[in-house]
C-alpha cells in the first residue's frame, strides 16, 4: 500500500478548479441528454444529444469558437483585457475569402495565405495603439468592432456569397474516410484512428512517467494515472464510435487539434508564455523582472489577429457562404469560453483546456437547448446567467486573495 | 488620546501611546520613519475604526468612538495626508466640496459651491479662480487648496501630515504663515513633520515618538534645539541584533559617476550628480529620509527603471558598462530587490517557483522552451537556499508570512547569480527572526566576495550592518562614513545641514 500516502495528499486547488468545470461540463451533457430524451420534440431533426450526427454537429458548430476562444485567452492573460473586435474581424476576412474565390474564382490556397495575412495585419494594427500607443484594449477593439463589421458589408456589398467549391469545403469541413466509403469502412477506419490515438497517449504518458521516475521528480500514484488513462480511452473511443456511426472524423478536428497543442505548449511550456501570465499577475514586478510586457502585448493581440482568420476559414467552409452577418456576437461567445474555463478577469490565470472546456460548456449549452426548442432570447437570458456565476466565483477567490475591503481600498500601514 | 495601542497581524505598531494636545495650539510630532506617527493619526483620524486599536479617544472632553473618517469629520477633526487626495480632473470648487455638496433640494448648487470656495480659498491667501481644474494648479497651491477644503468641513482640530514634504522654501513659509494666523482665530492644529526647524518654529509643544512609544513632550520652555529633538528621536540603544562578520574588503566592483536623473513628471532633479562606488565584499549603505532619493537612484542605475534624460557613468571592475535596460543589468550580473515586494517585486497570486525563474527564464529554458523538471529542481534549490519556509515550490506567493515572501523575493534574485546586488529596504516589514536570516544572507554573500548596496530608512540596521554609509537628502550625496563613525545622530545631522545649506544656497 505505498500508493496511500501519496492519493491521501490534498488535492491542489487549481486541479479542484479545473475538474470541477469538466465535471459540470459532464453533468450537462447527462443533463442535456435526459432532457432530450424525456421531452425532446420530433418535429426537430435529432431529438438525443448524444446522436451520432448531433455529436458530429457538436463539433463544427464549435470549432471556431474553440479557436477564439484560445486566442481570447492570450488576452485575457495579459491582465483581463478582452478583444471585442473578433466577430466583425470574422466578417470582414470572410467576405475577402469569399470575394476572392467565388466572386474571383481565385486559387483557394492564395486566399488562404492572403486571408491570414490579413489576420495578422488587423491584429497588429490594434496591437500597435493598444501595447505601444497605450490606448485600452476595450476602446480599440470597439473601434475595431464597428470598423471591421463596415468593412465587411461594404465588401459584400450587404449581399451573401455562395456556394463555395467542394475542394474548399473538403479543406476545413469534410470527413474522413470521405463519403465515398461505405458505412462498414468508415466505423473501420474510425475505430482504427481511435486506437491509434489511444496507443499515442498511452505512449506518451508512460514514457513521461518513466522519464520523471528515473530522475528521481515526483509522480502521481499509479493507480490515479490508471483511472485518468482509463476515463481518457474511453471518452476518445466513444467519441469516435459516435462519429464513425455519421459521416466520420471531421477533418476540422485536425486544425482544432493543431491550435489547442500548439498553443498548450506555448502557454504551458515557452517562456513567453510564461512572461504572459507574469504581467497579468503583477505587471510591475514583470517589468522589473526585466520582460517587454509591451511586446508581450502587442503579440497576444497580433496572435489573436491570426486566430480571427483561422476561425473566418473554418467558418464559411461551416455555412458554405461568406455573409454580412457572419461572426455575429462570436466575440462574447469566446471572452465567455474563457471566464467559464476559469480563466481571472483580472489576468494571469487561465488554461488553453480550460478555455477549450469553457467553449464546449457554451456549445452544449446552445445545441442542447435548440434541440429542446428553448426560444432563442431565452437561449441568451440563459448564458448569460452562466457567465455571471462564472465570473462572480473568480471575484469570490480573488476577495479572499486582497484580505478583504482593506486590500481593495489598499490601505496602507505607517 | 490615552494608552492607544494598535496591532498590524500581531505585530504592534503603536503601544500605550499618550498624546495631550491643548485647545488652540500647534503640536508638532517627530519621529523616525515607523515610528507610528501616520498610524497614530490614522486613528485618531477614524482611518482606523474604533475596535481596531486599544485605548481612549477623548475631544473636548467626551469620549469618541470613530467608525470612520466621516464620523470623526462630523466632530472637526480633519486630516490631510502627505499625499495629496485631490481629483485633477474636477475644479477646485468640485474638490473642495467632493463628498461635502452644497445642495439643492434637487441636486448640487453649482453657484452657492463657486461662490463659497471663493471665500475660502481668500482665507488660505488664494485668488484663483475656483472653476480651474485642480491639476493646473502648483503642487503647493494644491495643499493649500486642502487646507481650504478642510476649513470648508468647519474643522477645529487639523492634522497635517508631512504638508511640507514636497514644496519649495517659499512656499512652505507660506504654509506654516498660514498655520499660525489660523491659531489666532482659535484653531488647533497637530503638524507632522521631519522637518525639525519647521516644527521648533511654529509649535507649542513638540511630541516625540519612537518604536510606537512616546518618548516625551516638550513644550517651548524646555530645551528644543535640533541636537536635543534628535537625541530623542533616535535614542535606543544598538543591541546584538546584527551577525558578526569579518570584513574582508577587495576591489571597486560597481562605480557610478556623476549620476542625475530628472523627476519623470516634473523638472526637477531626483538624483543630483550622485558619485559613489562599491568593493567586492562589502556592504554600503545608503540612509536617508522618505524621499531623499535613495531607491529613485537604486532604480535609475538598475534598467533605467525610474526618470528621465539619465545622465552618467556605470563601470563595472574598472570597465565601462551599460545598465540601461533591465536584461543589460541582469547581464552584468547587477540584481535589484525591490522595497516594496508586493507591488513590484512577486507576483503574489502565483507559485513561489514561477517567481523564482522569472527574472531569467534561460536557466531553466532550451530554445525558449521551459525544462520543467529542472525548473522545479532549480526553484528547489534556491527555495532551500534562502530557507523559505512552504511545504513547496508550489506553494503561492500570497500564502506564506512577509518574512518568507522576502526570502523569495531574494531568491528570486539570487537566480540570476548577481555578484552586485542592491536591496532596497530588504526588511521591510517582517519579524525579527527573519531579520536576522536576512542579514545573515548577506554577510555570507559579502564572504563570497559579492558587493552589497543596501539601502534602509532603519538607521540601526545600516550602522550594524554596512562597512561604509552614505547618506543622501534631497537627491545628493551628503555625507559618507566608514563603520564605525556613524552614528544615528551624526547621520541625522548631516541631514539638517544639507538642508540649512540647501537654503541658504538659495536664499543668498
Amino acid at each position: 500500500m505505498s500508493n496511500a500516502e501519496t492519493t491521501l495528499q490534498p488535492a491542489r486547488k487549481t486541479d479542484l478548479k479545473k475538474y470541477t468545470m469538466l465535471i459540470a461540463l459532464v453533468g450537462l451533457m447527462l443533463v442535456l441528454e435526459v432532457l432530450t430524451l424525456v421531452v425532446g420534440d420530433s418535429k426537430f431533426l435529432v431529438n438525443d444529444f448524444f446522436a451520432p450526427t448531433n455529436i458530429t454537429n457538436l463539433i463544427s458548430q464549435n470549432s471556431y469558437v474553440v479557436i477564439l476562444a484560445v486566442g481570447m485567452l492570450l488576452c485575457i492573460l495579459t491582465g483581463g483585457n478582452i478583444d471585442l473586435s473578433v466577430g466583425s474581424g470574422v466578417c470582414m476576412i470572410s467576405a475577402i475569402a469569399g470575394t476572392m474565390i467565388v466572386k474571383y474564382q481565385a486559387n483557394i490556397y492564395l486566399t488562404i495565405v492572403v486571408c491570414l495575412l490579413v489576420g495578422i495585419g488587423i491584429g497588429a494594427m490594434q496591437a500597435f495603439f493598444i501595447a505601444y500607443v497605450r490606448i485600452p484594449p476595450f476602446i480599440t477593439t470597439l473601434a475595431g468592432m464597428l470598423l471591421f463589421r463596415g468593412i465587411g458589408y461594404i465588401i459584400l456589398g450587404g449581399f451573401t456569397l455562395s456556394p463555395f467549391p467542394d475542394e474548399y469545403i473538403r479543406i476545413f469541413n469534410g470527413f474522413f474516410p470521405g463519403s465515398g466509403a461505405s458505412a462498414g469502412t468508415r466505423v473501420t477506419v474510425t475505430m482504427a484512428v481511435a486506437a491509434a490515438l489511444c496507443m499515442l497517449y498511452i505512449a506518451v504518458a508512460l514514457i513521461t512517467r518513466g522519464r520523471k521516475i528515473s530522475k528521481g521528480y515526483p509522480v502521481e500514484a499509479f493507480s490515479a494515472m490508471l483511472v485518468k488513462m482509463v476515463l481518457i480511452i474511453a471518452v476518445i473511443l466513444a467519441v469516435f464510435w459516435l462519429l464513425g456511426q455519421n459521416k466520420g472524423i471531421p477533418v476540422v478536428l485536425v486544425t482544432l487539434a493543431l491550435v489547442i497543442f500548439v498553443y498548450q505548449w506555448y502557454t504551458a511550456k515557452s517562456v513567453p508564455g510564461r512572461y504572459l501570465y507574469a504581467m497579468g499577475g503583477n505587471e510591475k514586478a514583470t517589468i522589473f523582472s526585466g520582460v517587454d510586457t509591451k511586446k508581450m502585448m502587442f503579440f497576444a493581440y497580433t496572435n489573436m489577429g491570426f486566430l480571427v482568420a483561422v476561425a473566418s476559414l473554418v467558418c464559411i467552409a461551416r455555412f458554405n457562404a461568406a455573409a454580412p452577418s457572419a461572426g455575429n456576437m462570436y466575440e462574447l461567445d469566446a471572452i465567455g469560453s474563457c471566464f467559464i474555463g476559469g480563466a481571472s478577469a483580472y489576468g494571469g490565470v487561465g488554461t488553453v483546456g480550460g478555455s477549450v472546456i469553457g467553449a464546449v460548456f457554451i456549445g452544449a449549452l446552445n445545441n442542447g437547448m435548440s434541440i429542446l426548442g428553448v426560444d432563442a432570447n431565452w437561449q441568451r437570458a440563459v448564458k448569460g446567467l452562466v457567465l455571471l456565476v462564472a465570473v462572480l466565483i473568480d471575484v469570490q477567490s480573488q476577495m479572499k486573495r486582497g484580505g478583504g475591503i482593506k486590500g481593495i481600498f489598499g490601505l496602507k500601514t505607517s | 488620546m490615552r494608552e492607544i495601542t494598535k496591532r498590524f497581524s500581531g505585530v504592534a505598531a503603536l503601544s500605550d501611546v499618550n498624546l495631550n494636545v491643548e485647545r488652540g495650539e500647534i503640536h508638532g510630532i517627530v519621529g523616525e520613519n515607523g515610528a507610528g506617527k501616520s498610524t497614530l493619526m490614522n486613528v485618531l483620524s477614524g482611518t482606523y475604526p474604533y475596535g481596531d486599536y486599544e485605548g481612549q479617544i477623548i475631544f473636548e472632553g467626551e469620549e469618541c468612538r470613530f467608525s470612520g473618517i466621516k464620523d470623526s469629520e462630523r466632530k472637526g477633526i480633519v486630516i490631510i495626508h502627505q499625499e495629496l487626495a485631490m481629483v485633477p480632473q474636477l475644479s477646485v470648487g468640485e474638490n473642495i466640496f467632493l463628498g461635502n455638496e452644497r445642495r439643492t433640494s434637487t441636486g448640487i448648487d453649482w453657484d452657492r459651491t463657486f461662490e463659497e470656495s471663493g471665500k475660502l480659498l481668500a482665507m488660505v491667501g488664494l485668488s484663483e479662480d475656483p472653476h480651474v481644474p485642480v491639476g493646473n494648479l502648483s503642487i503647493g497651491k494644491q495643499q493649500l487648496v486642502e487646507i481650504a477644503k478642510a476649513i470648508g468641513k468647519h474643522v477645529r482640530l487639523l492634522i497635517l501630515d508631512e504638508p511640507t514634504a514636497s514644496l519649495n522654501d517659499e512656499d512652505s513659509n507660506k504654509l506654516l504663515d498660514l498655520l499660525l494666523q489660523f491659531k489666532k482665530e482659535g484653531m488647533t492644529c497637530i503638524l507632522i513633520s521631519h522637518k525639525l526647524s519647521e516644527v521648533e518654529r511654529i509649535s507649542d509643544h513638540i511630541t516625540v515618538l519612537r518604536d510606537g512609544r512616546t518618548i516625551e513632550t516638550l513644550s517651548k520652555e524646555d530645551d528644543t534645539s535640533e541636537q536635543r529633538i534628535i537625541k530623542s528621536m533616535v535614542g535606543r540603544e544598538i543591541t546584538d541584533r546584527f551577525p558578526k562578520r569579518e570584513p574582508a574588503i577587495g576591489d571597486v566592483s560597481l562605480e557610478v559617476k556623476h549620476w542625475t536623473v530628472y523627476h519623470p513628471d516634473y523638472d526637477r532633479k531626483s538624483v543630483d550628480d550622485v558619485s559613489i562606488y562599491l568593493r567586492k565584499g562589502e556592504v554600503v549603505g545608503i540612509s536617508g529620509l522618505m524621499g531623499a532619493g535613495r531607491s529613485e537612484l537604486a532604480m535609475s542605475i538598475f534598467g533605467r527603471l525610474y526618470g528621465r534624460d539619465i545622465s552618467g557613468e556605470a563601470y563595472i571592475d574598472g570597465a565601462r558598462v551599460d545598465l540601461s535596460t533591465v536584461p543589460a543589468a541582469i547581464k552584468n550580473n547587477v540584481a535589484y530587490v525591490t522595497e516594496d515586494r508586493k507591488t513590484s517585486g512577486l507576483i503574489l497570486s502565483n507559485v513561489i517557483r514561477v517567481n523564482e525563474t522569472l527574472a531569467d527564464m534561460d536557466r531553466v529554458s532550451y530554445h525558449r522552451s521551459i525544462d520543467a523538471d529542472l525548473e522545479v529542481q532549480l526553484a528547489e534549490e534556491y527555495r532551500q537556499l534562502l530557507n523559505v519556509k512552504s511545504i513547496g515550490v508550489e506553494d503561492t506567493v500570497e500564502s506564506l508570512s512577509g518574512g518568507n515572501q522576502q526570502k523569495v523575493l531574494l531568491a528570486k534574485w539570487m537566480f540570476t547569480q548577481p555578484d552586485i546586488l542592491i536591496l532596497d529596504e530588504p526588511t521591510r516589514g517582517i519579524d525579527v527572526g527573519a531579520k536576522y536570516e536576512i542579514y545573515q544572507f548577506i554577510n555570507k554573500l559579502v564572504g563570497q566576495g559579492k558587493s552589497v548596496l543596501m539601502i534602509s530608512s532603519e538607521m540601526p540596521e545600516l550602522l550594524g550592518m554596512c562597512d561604509r554609509l552614505y547618506v543622501m537628502n534631497e537627491g545628493r550625496i551628503v555625507a559618507e562614513f566608514q563603520r564605525g563613525e556613524a552614528t544615528q545622530e551624526r547621520i541625522m545631522t548631516s541631514i539638517i545641514d544639507s538642508m540649512d545649506k540647501g537654503k541658504g544656497a538659495k536664499e543668498n
